[in-house]
């Protein structure tokens, strides 16, 4: 069979990160895209953190047509008719270089794609990839409806479900514990209102995060990020416990209670709803990596588990574009060689775990214990909304003590063996 | 201000192929009491068919998440990727 270079599954971040380099480095590449184009089948809640990628992409992250740089955090915590908000916000974030960008994909990943063919790679859309062609053990190559393409190298970057990965029995089923499913939808608004209601000047953006009652007690959270003249507004849910929940709790109904409260309809009043989307994200971090290497192939992105949640900072494109980066340098490596073997491709393994991928996967490999603890989701939020209220609270009676209402309230919640159970288990993280 | 499920996905640019990218074994969906599929769906496409007990999935608005997929353990859902051209086609993302 005639080999190109190599075949890039996948028009993601990953995907697009290994495609640009190769063809910089002068590689016969092809990208194939199920979509429309790249980008059309991808969601993001919505904030990159540029900084750990720059030198990887430097050129692309100074470009890229992001959204809004954030420079405030907002962290809700929410009981059933309560919440209490704090706003976290610094100088430095308001000059540049910044650190993190609210993005959306449609628009990054088209752009993205762009780039990469201007660099020589072929970006095919409307392909989608049934599977793998094998030769003496090894890939081959990839079959897409009647076509075969042979390549010496294939980078599967086919996203969170990665058929590819399971196809080359780099791992085994997909378990409902170990991802969450998101929910967005897309609220268009005028740009200065969204930064009049959200406190921002020209092209400054907010990031809101939402735990507690808006999960049902549920794994999970709420998010909240201000893009041009758009909000991504969503949720993130436990598959397990979505599936397995007493009280019939579904997605769309938790997503219409969640933009429903006035904490967050304040935000999207008036705003109209373009958009409706679901994405399934990593959760279980490190322990459930598949096998990143095989002869002839290499795993990037989220099809390779790289996502870290640690409940104020949720992380998954830098890990795509970093992993597409050394993946695409280990495979010019490789055909430099000419040797695709597992062996010369293991050495994408050694450059993970000097960059900051697979250390940060490796520091958080208990992230999801310590975070996966119903009480996070349902005990606290309540107790931190409860004492607020005891102490904001003047009725018609006496009113107790400071000292003795917190107590009587800590008592209540937290005052308890559980309490230090899940402080031990906190220390993990 | 509230809308429903399938108003949301309508807004949507979706190309639908003529042919289901999920298939159900309705014999093992007539053993199971769970319905796991009914709850996570985030477009709500699962439902069971009260006359004949079936389980009926509308592949038509389909978000291709997979979330479906990974949440029946009983592996009674045969999921692909609609065919490339058909599927959603994000606008935002």
């Amino acid at each position: 069979m005639d080999k190109i270079d190599a075949i890039v599954v996948g028009g993601g971040l990953a995907g697009l990160s290994a495609a640009y380099k190769l063809a910089e480095a002068g590689k016969q590449v092809i990208l194939l895209e199920r979509g429309d184009a790249p980008g059309s089948k991808n969601v993001t809640g919505g904030r990159i953190y540029v900084g750990p990628v720059r030198k990887y992409l430097p050129e692309i992250m100074d470009s890229a047509p992001f959204e809004r740089h954030v420079v405030k955090e907002m962290v809700t915590v929410l009981d059933d008719t309560s919440a209490l908000s704090c706003e976290y916000t610094n100088k430095k974030w308001r000059q540049g270089p910044y650190m993190s960008y609210t993005v959306l994909r449609a628009r990054f990943d088209s752009w993205f794609a762009d780039q990469a063919a201007a660099k020589g790679a072929f970006i095919i859309p409307k392909k989608k990839v049934e599977s793998l062609l094998w030769e003496d053990g090894k890939v081959a190559g990839i079959k897409s409806g009647p076509e075969e393409i042979g390549a010496h190298v294939v980078i599967a970057a086919d996203g969170a479900l990665s058929f590819m990965a399971e196809q080359a029995g780099m791992r085994g089923p997909h378990k409902p514990q170990n991802l969450a499913v998101a929910v967005k939808e897309i609220y268009q608004l005028d740009e200065k209102v969204i930064e009049d209601r959200f406190g921002l000047e020209n092209d400054e953006g907010a990031a809101g995060l939402y735990m507690g009652s808006v999960t049902q007690g549920m794994f999970g959270g709420g998010f909240l990020y201000t893009n041009r003249d758009t909000l991504s507004v969503g949720l993130v849910l436990g598959i397990h416990q979505l599936a397995s929940n007493d009280h019939g709790l579904d997605a769309p109904s938790l997503m219409e209670s969640f933009t429903g409260r006035p904490e967050i309809r304040r935000f999207i009043k008036g705003g109209e709803l373009k958009e409706y989307s679901a994405h399934i994200i990593s959760e279980a971090g490190i322990g459930t990596m598949p096998k990143l290497v095989a002869g002839g192939m290499l795993i990037a992105g989220d099809a390779a588990g790289f996502a870290l949640n640690l409940g104020l900072t949720v992380r998954g494109m830098e890990f795509a574009i970093a992993s597409g980066v050394m993946a695409a340098e280990t495979a010019i490596e490789a055909l430099n060689q000419n040797d695709t073997s597992a062996a010369t491709l293991s050495g994408y393994e050694k450059r993970l775990r000097e960059s900051f991928v697979l250390p940060d996967m490796e520091t958080f490999r208990n992230a999801r214990e310590v975070l996966d603890r119903q009480r996070l989701f349902t005990v606290y939020p309540r107790f931190i909304c409860e004492l607020f209220d005891e102490l904001f609270t003047i009725d018609d009676g006496p009113k107790e003590g400071l000292y003795a209402s917190a107590k009587r309230v800590a008592k209540k919640y937290v005052l308890n063996i559980d309490t230090i159970k899940d402080l031990l288990a906190a220390r993990k993280l | 201000m509230t809308k429903k499920v399938e108003e949301k996905i309508a807004l949507n640019a979706i190309k639908n192929d003529v042919k289901s990218h999920i298939l159900l074994n309705q014999s093992i969906c007539a053993g199971c009491k769970e319905r796991m599929c009914i709850r996570v769906c985030p477009a709500h496409l699962y439902s069971r068919n009260e006359e004949t007990g079936e389980m009926v999935v509308e592949y038509a608005g389909c978000l291709e998440c997979g979330t479906c997929l990974i949440a029946c353990t009983y592996g009674s859902i045969k999921w692909d990727y609609p065919s490339g051209e058909y599927g959603v086609q994000y606008r935002y993302g």
